[in-house]
């Protein structure tokens, strides 16, 4: 049981390459624009046709370039949400729910059905008479009454304002929690995707380059671009030393770490919140320059120089923090071997 | 005052739109589908008859339909000779109006948000609902747009129509080959009549539209 895709597409100037296979799990696809991800999406439901591989649902073959099938979207029992809803705007909200019933007859009572997902006295609107929240609201409900096998939500809250952004990632968590079957979400926010899947697959120039628990890849993303991608400030160039440590010259420093170094290992991630107060020299610990704070509401991201190195560094450090070096000529920061992020700039293949 | 030349027009208007409002819906959604090769190709095919000298498609249409070629032998003996006959009015009327459906259709198809067929496919809906149901309520505006200009030129062609179909007075006569005849002829009062319905009947067909766009099925909007 689950989804197991494993899919080609070549386009001019640019070549998708998905592979993940997951079980009853929400699964994130996190990556840039461009990077493949709504591709994945569309070729899953059968609107876009893969060049080669293998799409199975739950032991239901979708597609198969070597034995020829390709079942249509119709017939494939797959939820799509989409970044802008598709709501047809010509049909009433209650029209455009019951277009997601497939016996096309309604079940049960519309009323409850409204009510179910707060559009109560809403169902005789047109989508443009709605606002985002409730359009959103509007597409949930028509996705969910087709009873899908599998759900797929394309940046389902970039439509939306802040605030409702949050009301609709609190009901989408409900109802995912709900239902009973796999689900990719695509996102290019980090927070989001955190917050609402199991795992995530990072996409990097078209392909699905790394599958793993969302703790894991947050912890140790493996990757420049999966560090990228999961919000991690300092990102440089690392050189593998014979004494086990790692080498940055834009830092001038030698990093100890907490785990074995692997081979590859060309780059080194540190996470803006990971840096501490020192208060004198000692390993793993950089002396630097304050060079500019940004004031936050709640944090600020402190701009640095280290001493014996060219390029910045920056931290997210508390208010209080701050204020009590805001004398110092040279800030000590230590960072922990733990949160020393070995990366490579290239996926091993 | 003979009046056959005003339903004449009206009859091969009313055909010929009708004829290209399916022709020109079926192909420019077919067409909005086809890869960016065969588009280009197939729209400057389907787009010359707008462009070309109405008397150089109907000098394209004897070619085709005359008596002696072999379509024209072919349809004659299933019973229909359109050379001469209103009926050539007809296909030259079409002929000379498809590009303006056609395109302005195409225009209309290509507008629609494709997520919202997406959308319907994945949730079951057959390609066929999907069409009339929702593709076609959201391009009505191109489409209705599309009809009335082809109905428009319809009403007014001339070149292809004189020479497929000639003037017959009581048989093939339209309006505008009605007034060319007359002011061949000298009869200037005459010529003066039928350009004054044909003013008319122009005017008559844009208040309807305007009538139309007032009081079209607005699904919501500013309410």
């Amino acid at each position: 049981m689950g989804l197991s895709v494993k899919i080609r597409k070549s386009l001019p100037g640019f070549t998708l390459q998905a592979g993940f296979s997951i079980e009853k799990e929400r699964l994130g696809l996190l990556g840039g624009s461009g990077s493949g991800k709504s591709m994945t999406l569309k070729c899953i439901a059968g609107v876009m046709r893969p060049d080669e591989g293998r799409i199975v649902l739950n032991g239901r073959v979708l597609f198969d370039s070597e034995t020829g099938v390709d079942l249509p979207p119709q017939k494939r029992k797959v939820g799509y949400l989409f970044q802008h809803y598709a709501l047809f705007p010509n049909m009433t909200v209650l029209q455009n729910i019951q277009c997601g019933m497939r016996t096309g007859k309604p079940k049960g009572n519309p009323e409850e059905l409204l009510a179910k997902f707060y559009l109560s006295g809403l169902g005789d609107r047109y989508p443009r008479q709605l606002s985002g929240g409730q359009q959103q609201r509007t597409a949930l409900a028509r996705m969910l009454v087709s009873e899908p096998d599998l759900i797929l939500m394309d940046e389902p809250f970039s439509a939306l304002d802040t605030c409702l952004r949050e009301e609709m990632e609190h009901m989408v968590s409900g109802l995912l929690q709900r239902f009973d079957g796999p689900a990719l979400i695509v996102s290019h926010n980090r927070d989001e995707i955190y917050r609402l899947c199991s795992q995530i697959a990072i996409y990097q120039d078209g392909s699905s380059e790394r599958i793993a628990s969302r703790e894991d890849i947050f912890s140790n993303p493996g990757t420049v671009a999966a560090a990228v991608l999961t919000g991690c400030r300092n990102v440089l160039p690392a050189r593998m030393m014979e004494d086990g440590t790692l080498w940055v010259e834009g830092w001038g420093i030698r990093f100890r770490t907490g785990c074995e170094i692997q081979e590859g290992t060309d780059f080194v991630g540190v996470r803006a919140h990971y840096f501490h107060i020192a208060e004198q020299m000692g390993e793993n610990v950089i002396p630097c320059h304050m060079e500019k704070i940004m004031d936050g509401p709640f944090e600020q991201i402190a701009y640095l120089r280290p001493v014996g190195g060219s390029e910045r560094l920056c931290w997210k450090a508390e208010k209080s923090a701050l204020e009590s070096i805001k004398d110092r000529k040279i800030v000590h920061l230590f960072i922990s071997p733990d949160a020393v992020m070995p990366l490579r700039s290239r996926n091993r293949i | 005052m003979e009046w056959y030349p005003l339903l004449n027009s009206v009859r091969i208007a009313l055909i010929a739109a009708g004829i290209v409002f399916f022709a020109g819906i079926g192909a420019a959604y077919w067409i909005s589908h086809l890869p960016h090769f065969w588009k280009g190709v197939l729209d400057v095919l389907l787009t010359l008859p707008l462009v070309l000298p109405p008397t150089v498609v109907g000098y394209f249409l004897l070619c085709l339909l005359g008596p002696r070629r072999p379509l024209g032998i072919w349809i004659a003996k299933l019973g229909w000779t359109p050379v001469m006959h209103w009926s050539g009015a007809v296909v030259a009327s079409a002929v000379v109006a498809f590009p303006l459906m056609y395109r302005t259709a195409r225009g209309a198809f290509e507008a629609v948000d494709p997520s919202l067929r997406y959308a319907a496919q994945t949730l079951g809906l057959s390609n066929v609902y999907i069409f009339w149901r929702i593709i076609m309520p959201v391009a009505k505006n191109g489409i209705f747009a599309g009809t009335v200009l082809a109905f428009a030129r319809a009403l007014g062609e001339y070149g292809a129509t004189s020479m497929i179909a000639g003037y017959i007075p009581g048989k093939t006569a339209t309006i505008s080959t009605t007034v060319y005849q007359l002011w061949r002829t000298g009869d200037n009062a005459g010529a003066m009549k039928w350009v004054l319905v044909n003013l008319a009947l122009s005017m008559a067909v844009l208040l309807m539209v305007n009538w139309m766009e007032n009081n079209r099925e607005t699904y919501g909007e500013g309410g």
